[in-house]
């Protein structure tokens, strides 16, 4: 019996001619360490000598295990009675049985279908992806649609909504994300400040950094800041938690317990984000500012009570109100991306990861295709 | 019982999660070629313990001995060569969720292995073969996979390298009778035909009659009984009483004894 620390001697294969017939003599120890050299001998041996000439001699095997019996019994698999006495020469304990016991237990797997290269192929993956991305906007719609409805039913009975779950949200998405949110506006603000007070200044025109920074806070970044991180934060959050929620059959147990995933999971994330995100938006906004105006000081010393008196001047509050308005509908957005997702996932871990890779790249897409489509209609409404 | 029949020594084990304390100076041993069940209640530390030996947990006291070598003592390259002379059935089969069956069948032997990758596919078809896999099962992905047949499954994975030690955490659990007799003959045979030891955590007391040689009882923090089945089920401790005096403790032992 070998030990947890049998050392493996070398395996060797000696073939010798005896007139027609092959004798193949196994040495040593036939481990699965020791034989994957002799896998093409031995193919060889099997492929050009007729099965009923092939003998093989034991006498000198030492330890083998189910592998070495597999590979050494293939040689013999052509032939009709590969049990055969006049098979073998000398006696080894188990081998002779552990060879036959291999070779009725082999379970062959067909190989995968390759559907091959060429221009077809690279035509029917770019067919596929299409119709992939039509059926993901079908499907986000439809999401989008039953998420409605589910609201018009609870805003008719508002005590169905999940109030703690909501307020739990809202904190986890909002008031969590506000340092990271402010930070990073903050910053935007300044470097905005910065490339503007470099520009102008050679126009002689540097006091138009504070529209420069108020317009573009105001109208763009602030939110854009806002959503993107929203995205990044709290829509994977949500893709994962519902995700593993489906992996472990939990949304299961609450339909069969008649309550509704999307009353339970979708409309608290959903209401929280869009009541999150104008509040984050403005406190980006705010943030955004202040940056551009400690800049402005610091580089074209205008002293941040000037460069406040001159925002309310020249930027029109309409600005702020663009800014805003985009908010609530990125939080609906993001929240209904990543639900859906979320109640997309599969039962293994592999879609999970991939949800929530997807739902982060879509929701982040989104937002940027409607800031654009938001500002085709605001320029048509000179706003 | 002379010292080289044991392959694993527990000696004054010792865990502990905190101020909770699971083992206290657990003493265990499992003889070379047998067939060793370990059976407890609930959160009596069975898993820890397999963890324990398997290196999963490092132990808070005490030392693990495998073929009189402590474990703690070993050098890395030792410890590897360790690794490779077992293999290990999770409870939920492990699987790779990425790869099909034959590739998760495959990862030890393209880790560890010099071979052609057809032969390695081969070996990897006739593991799944003595699992009890059917052939199409092979380019499956685990999740399109039967809770049985991902133990098959996992089965196959922990036999790829041909291991002296098999580690079985429950190995009959959520399968169907016919399902779990099925898999205890296949480790019979297994064993049998390889040689094998294995160690089987089990709460399945058909597979306790028909295939282990011995069995463990962990309770109050350490081992109170290992012997066969038929001497166990004389045992005063009361746990013990509990377990086999029951109505499906007295169903199975009704039946006759394995032989040996």
């Amino acid at each position: 019996m070998a030990t947890a620390f049998a050392p493996i001697t070398t395996a060797e294969l000696i073939t010798r001619r005896d007139e027609d017939k092959i004798i193949v003599e196994p040495r040593g120890d036939w481990v699965v360490e020791t034989i994957g050299r002799f896998d093409s001998a031995l193919k060889r041996i099997e492929d050009s000598y007729e099965p009923g000439n092939i003998i093989i001699d034991l006498t000198t095997l030492g330890r083998i295990d189910t592998s070495g019996a597999y590979l050494l019994g293939r040689t013999l698999s052509r032939c009709g009675d590969p049990d055969g006495d006049w098979h073998y020469i000398g006696e080894h304990g188990p081998a002779r049985q552990l060879m036959a016991d291999m070779r009725k237990r082999l379970a062959i797997c067909p190989p995968d279908v390759d559907e091959g290269g060429g221009l077809v192929a690279v035509m029917s993956r770019i067919g596929r992806g299409l119709e992939s991305a039509w059926n993901e906007t079908v499907d986000t719609f439809a999401f989008f649609g039953r998420t409605v409805t589910t609201f018009s039913s609870i805003a008719l009975i508002p005590a169905r909504l999940r109030l703690t779950a909501t307020v739990h949200l809202m904190e986890t998405t909002g008031v969590n994300a506000l340092p990271i949110i402010a930070v990073l506006s903050f910053f935007i603000g300044a470097v905005v400040a910065f490339m503007g007070a470099n520009l102008l200044e050679t126009f002689g025109a540097s006091i138009f950094t504070v529209e420069l920074v108020g317009l573009s806070v105001l109208r763009e970044f602030g939110v854009l800041i806002t959503a993107i991180l929203l995205a990044g934060r709290s829509d994977s959050a949500f893709t994962a938690a519902i995700g593993s929620m489906k992996m472990q059959q939990e949304i299961d147990a609450m339909k069969v317990m008649g309550l509704d995933p999307y009353e339970v999971l979708v409309i608290p994330r959903v209401v929280a984000c869009v009541i999150m995100a104008p509040l984050l938006t403005f406190a980006a906004m705010l943030t955004g500012v202040i940056g551009g105006a400690l800049v402005s000081w610091a580089t074209l010393d205008i002293s941040p009570t000037f460069f406040i008196t001159r925002m309310q001047d020249t930027i029109d509050y309409t600005h702020f109100l663009v800014g805003m308005s985009k908010a609530p509908v990125f939080g609906l957005v993001i929240a209904i991306i990543g639900c859906r997702h979320g109640l997309k996932v599969g039962g293994d871990v592999e879609s999970l990861g991939s949800r929530v890779t997807t739902s982060v790249v879509q929701s982040i897409f989104a937002v940027i295709v409607i800031d654009a489509l938001f500002a085709l209609l605001y320029l048509e409404l000179d706003i | 019982m002379s010292r080289s029949d044991l392959l694993i020594e527990v000696r004054g084990l010792r865990s502990q999660f905190g101020s909770h304390v699971v083992h206290d100076g657990l003493d265990f041993e499992v003889r070379r070629g047998e067939i060793q069940g370990i059976v407890g209640g609930s959160g009596s530390g069975k898993s820890v313990l397999l963890n324990t030996i398997l290196g999963l947990k490092q132990p808070d006291g005490g030392e693990i001995f495998f073929d009189g070598f402590a474990k703690s003592k070993m050098r890395k390259a030792e410890r590897t060569a360790l690794e490779r002379r077992w293999g290990v059935l999770f409870q939920s089969g492990a699987l790779f969720s990425s790869l099909t069956v034959q590739e998760n069948v495959m990862v030890p032997l393209r880790e560890h292995i010099k071979m052609p990758v057809s032969l390695m596919r081969e070996i990897a078809d006739l593991k799944i073969g003595l699992s009890g896999l059917p052939d199409h099962a092979g380019n499956k992905l685990p999740s399109e996979l039967s809770g049985g047949m991902k133990k098959r499954a996992g089965l196959a994975r922990a036999l790829a390298m041909d291991p002296d030690i098999l580690f079985l955490d429950e190995p009959t659990a959520g399968l169907d009778p016919i399902g779990a007799s099925e898999f205890d003959t296949l480790i019979l045979e297994l064993s049998k035909a390889l040689g094998l030891t294995v160690v089987m955590i089990t709460h399945d007391l058909d597979s306790l009659h028909a295939i282990c040689d011995r069995v463990a009882v962990i309770a109050d923090k350490r081992i109170v009984a290992n012997e066969p089945l038929s001497t166990l089920t004389q045992h005063s401790h009361p746990w013990i009483q509990e377990y086999f005096g029951g109505p499906r403790g007295r169903a199975v032992l009704r039946q006759p004894q394995k032989e040996g």
